[in-house]
């Protein structure tokens, strides 16, 4: 490697005269450089990616620089949300059946520890700071709130039937969750853990994610086959996504994961089993592609570049990668059983 | 010309003279292309026609599997794209060896066949003239399945260009060796038929392989000994920068083998061709 920067620098400025004698010497060394260049330039951004496998209890690492899997770790029994810790040391998997989340040591990339959770957690946030988790335990109606640098429970919120969707206001101070039986997004204050408001969506909200200015909150409605637009302040729906795919039944819509880039001009919207992720502009709130990937796509996640987003689709076992910029399809990269969330490395 | 002609015939030719036969025989074919608007419209129509109307309505038929070179899930329509380009070529190759017998019955075969040259170099400009032809066809065609969201990546394009080039050289020769046997203009179109649908309907142009053999293992088979097959295979992977090296050897015998087959075929004294004195009428 250390050889490398020396043929870069020779390529930038003309070489000696006596150096390099004939045009044709000069041609290959110029080449030799260019493909150099070319070969260190591409692992500049790879990245770590943790899905969870539903179905066959393990996570997949997925390396962003050869698109393949890296390593399978078992977990517990019905993984589902997972997310890194903010200083990107562990991976949090919420394990639904066994009642727990588990850490995953992001370095030895192992089990290591465990948090507190209420039954059947299947999503959840952190704020901000990354020293408070939230996690929807789907089975017992609750929030618990766990102290993420003790590692102990803090409490319980009461919320709706079924809550899943979460996360949490830019500044902190509200945090958002959806009950999927109730249709209802609740709004948490985040000091007092008392609901502050209830919001009504269409049947059967999955996923809540706000806009990085906070001036809009977005929840999918996978009954619905809607995305309903929040706005945060006056907690009313102030708009709604639909969604309309030739050749496809309405009931095969069912939105579920939503991801907006830093912009805020763009959100990506999974489609479950209509096998499709929407791209929906947000300042018009309508579609303006559909891209296809594997079948029944839930969740997704950028990489910190933003250069790439990595969807988990659940029944054809795969993570399909989209070409932010050029809302592409490129790549799909076969994972465990059942793939649910994902995660990349900060 | 002329001078050609005046010469001793046992005298090898300079390269010139065979590029002089080489872009005359060319020449004449982009000509004749051109000026049958209707036929350039209607090579284009024909793979259109599949594109934008047998392809919506099977939309959903691929999406649940990755066969290389893809790298995801395409639709249908990305899928037939290279068969369809692969189709433009059969066709042409059949339409060029039609315009053989068409040549033969008015007897315009006779000015080419006057030629000095060694009637293997005629007839392989003759192929590389309706090869041309096919390519003008094919880039026309991706350039409007382009804004049909057929969007292979750019080196795609200029990869292609050498499998087009083989592929062609392929179905020419084939439509060559199978235009000896015919004496007249109305039985060609038999033998479309005959040739032209059973190659395109049994091959993975419209289909993947892995579909046709749960269908039947049988026409699997049969699909894999067609050597379209392998023409459309080596177009699916050139377009995407890949090389599918099976495919490239089966193309590549067939048209040797296609190509001495259709120059014995052509020659009078032996081939096919004998049974009919002068060439003439029919």
């Amino acid at each position: 490697m250390s050889s490398i920067p020396r043929y870069n620098d020779a390529a930038l400025p003309p070489p000696p005269a006596g150096e390099v004698r004939t045009a044709r010497g000069q041609m290959s060394r110029m080449l030799l450089a260019t493909v150099l260049v070319a070969l260190t330039a591409r692992p500049a951004h790879a990245f770590i990616a943790y899905v969870s496998n539903e179905k066959s209890n393990t996570v997949s690492v997925i390396d962003t620089d050869s698109w393949t899997v890296a390593k399978t770790i078992k977990v517990g029994q019905r993984p589902r949300g997972i997310e890194f810790t903010r200083d990107g040391k562990f991976v949090m998997v919420a394990i639904g059946d066994d009642d727990t989340i588990q850490m995953i040591d992001a370095k030895t990339q192992a089990v290591v520890d465990t948090l507190p959770s209420g039954p059947d957690p299947e999503l959840f946030t952190q704020d901000a700071a990354g020293r408070t988790l939230y996690v929807a335990n789907e089975n017992d109606n609750t929030v618990t709130v766990i102290d993420l640098e003790k590692r102990a429970r803090l409490g319980d919120i009461q919320v709706g039937v079924e809550p899943e969707g979460m996360t949490i206001s830019p500044d902190g101070k509200t945090l958002i969750n959806t009950s999927e039986t109730t249709n209802m997004a609740h709004f948490i204050d985040t000091a007092s853990r008392k609901i502050v408001a209830n919001v009504l969506v269409d049947a059967r909200p999955r996923f809540a994610e706000f806009k990085h200015d906070a001036s809009e909150l977005w929840v999918s409605s996978e009954i619905g086959g809607t995305v309903s637009v929040i706005d945060p302040n006056k907690h009313a729906v102030i708009g709604k996504v639909n969604f309309e795919i030739p050749g496809l039944r309405k009931e095969a819509i069912q939105p579920v994961g939503i991801g907006m880039t830093k912009d805020d001009k763009t959100a990506f919207v999974a489609l479950g089993p209509a096998n499709r992720i929407a791209v929906v502009d947000t300042a018009t709130r309508k579609v303006t592609k559909y891209l296809l990937v594997g079948q029944r796509v839930w969740h997704m996640a950028f990489t910190p570049d933003e250069k790439y987003l990595l969807t988990t689709n659940g029944v054809s076992n795969d993570v399909s990668v989209i070409d932010v910029a050029a809302q592409k399809v490129i790549k799909t990269i076969q994972v465990g059983e059942l793939p649910w969330g994902i995660t990349i490395a900060p | 010309m002329s001078s050609i002609t005046t010469r001793d015939v046992p005298r090898g030719f300079s390269a010139s003279e065979y590029m002089t036969c080489l872009t005359g025989i060319v020449w004449r074919e982009g000509l004749r292309f051109l000026h049958q608007r209707e036929r350039f419209v209607s090579a284009l129509v024909r793979p259109l026609v599949w594109l934008f109307i047998f392809a919506a309505g099977f939309r959903q038929v691929l999406g649940i599997s990755i066969i290389p070179p893809y790298e995801t899930y395409i639709l249908y329509e990305v899928f037939i794209a290279p068969g369809l380009m692969a189709m433009i070529q059969l066709f042409n190759g059949m339409q060029s060896s039609l315009s053989m017998v068409y040549d033969r019955e008015m007897g315009n075969m006779r000015t080419l066949l006057v030629s000095p040259l060694p009637r293997g170099f005629l007839l392989f400009c003759k192929l590389l003239a309706g090869t041309a032809v096919s390519l003008l066809q094919v880039y026309a065609f991706l350039i409007i399945a382009w804004f049909w969201d057929i969007t292979p990546p750019p080196i795609g394009y200029l990869t292609v260009l050498p499998a087009l080039i083989l592929s062609g050289l392929m179905l020419g020769s084939l439509g060559m060796l199978i235009s000896s046997g015919i004496k007249q203009l109305e039985n060609f179109a038999g033998v479309m038929n005959f040739v032209i649908f059973p190659m395109f309907f049994a091959s993975s142009a419209l289909y993947p392989l892995w579909r046709v053999q749960e269908g039947s293992p049988y026409l699997y088979y049969v699909c894999q000994a067609n050597p379209f097959t392998h023409a459309v295979e080596l177009i699916r992977f050139a377009l995407y920068g890949q090389i599918n090296w099976i495919s490239l050897a089966v193309v590549g015998v067939c048209t040797i083998v296609f190509m001495i087959a259709a120059i014995y075929a052509y020659d009078p004294s032996r081939g096919l061709a004998r049974r009919e004195p002068a060439g003439g009428e029919g």
